[in-house]
């Protein structure tokens, strides 16, 4: 019996990914606060999820469309900015949190991996 | 791995933050030189943003990435200098008139917070991001 360290990873190499994906969509958005008419984008995390595990493992697999939406700001800005900060910022550490929760993951998954190769 | 891709974009709007806090200092600065002639008066300097899209490998297809901040110029503010009848001025005209810049310092200060303010939201994000890829680094130590 192999150990095949794709499929022992699961989902968490993948979240990881897009994780970082999304990263530098949020930065983006900070980095573009005050330029006139930028308009804020984001990507439906859990959609593009679900869209990660059937699609063959495609990160951003142009077939299907490029997931990324814009944001709708809860207050129009007169120079059609739509980048609000505090959203903006909410939205980053949050997603830098996750993005240490899946390391976590992926962390006790390498460490049961070398318990189970080392027999332990 | 789009690490790269954040530095530049965080880089790029620092570096965009550092210019229009250079433009408000020199506005600062030159607010009371006083001119002879209203041409030759200081006019306010403002600098014009503007985002430029990133395509990544991963993301080329999808249309999908980050953007940067890109200064494309700075720009005076056309005001029309103000005219102040100062006879005592060593510049002053025949008629005893000086020309004042038309820079108006409650607004160059809000425009300095607003900046230092950009500036460390986008030092803040490259913290964030370092943390995240150091985490990345010690992957699979014990």
């Amino acid at each position: 019996m192999s150990i095949r360290i794709d499929e022992a990873l699961g989902v968490h190499s993948r979240a990881l990914a897009l994780r970082m994906e999304r990263s530098e969509i949020l930065s983006a958005n900070l980095a573009n606060e005050d330029t006139p008419g930028f308009q804020a984008r984001d990507i439906d995390f859990a959609a593009e999820m679900q869209r990660l595990d059937s699609d063959s493992h495609q990160l951003f697999a142009s077939t299907s469309g490029p997931g990324l939406k814009y944001r709708v700001p809860t207050q129009p800005a007169q120079d059609g900015n739509t980048v609000e900060l505090s959203v903006e910022q909410a939205q980053f550490s949050r997603n830098a949190m996750d993005f240490q929760t899946s390391l976590t993951f992926l962390n006790m998954k390498f460490r049961g991996l070398k318990q189970a190769i080392e027999g332990r | 791995m789009s690490f790269d891709a954040i530095y530049r974009i965080a880089g790029s709007a620092m570096n965009a933050q550092t210019v229009r806090l250079n433009t408000v200092a020199s506005n600062l600065a030159n607010a009371d030189s006083a001119s002879a002639s209203a041409a030759d008066t200081y006019q306010a300097r403002k600098p014009m943003f503007a985002a430029v899209y990133e395509n990544g490998e991963l993301t080329r297809g999808a249309g999908m990435g980050g953007a940067h901040v890109q200064v494309l110029d700075v720009v005076t503010s056309g005001r029309d200098p103000v005219r102040r009848y100062e006879p005592g001025n060593p510049v002053a005209d025949r008629d005893g008139y000086v020309y004042y810049p038309d820079v108006n310092q409650i607004e160059e200060m809000t425009d300095m917070m607003s900046a230092t303010r950009s500036f460390e939201t986008n030092v803040e994000v490259l913290n964030r991001v370092k943390s995240m890829q150091q985490g990345l680094l010690r992957l699979g130590e014990a």
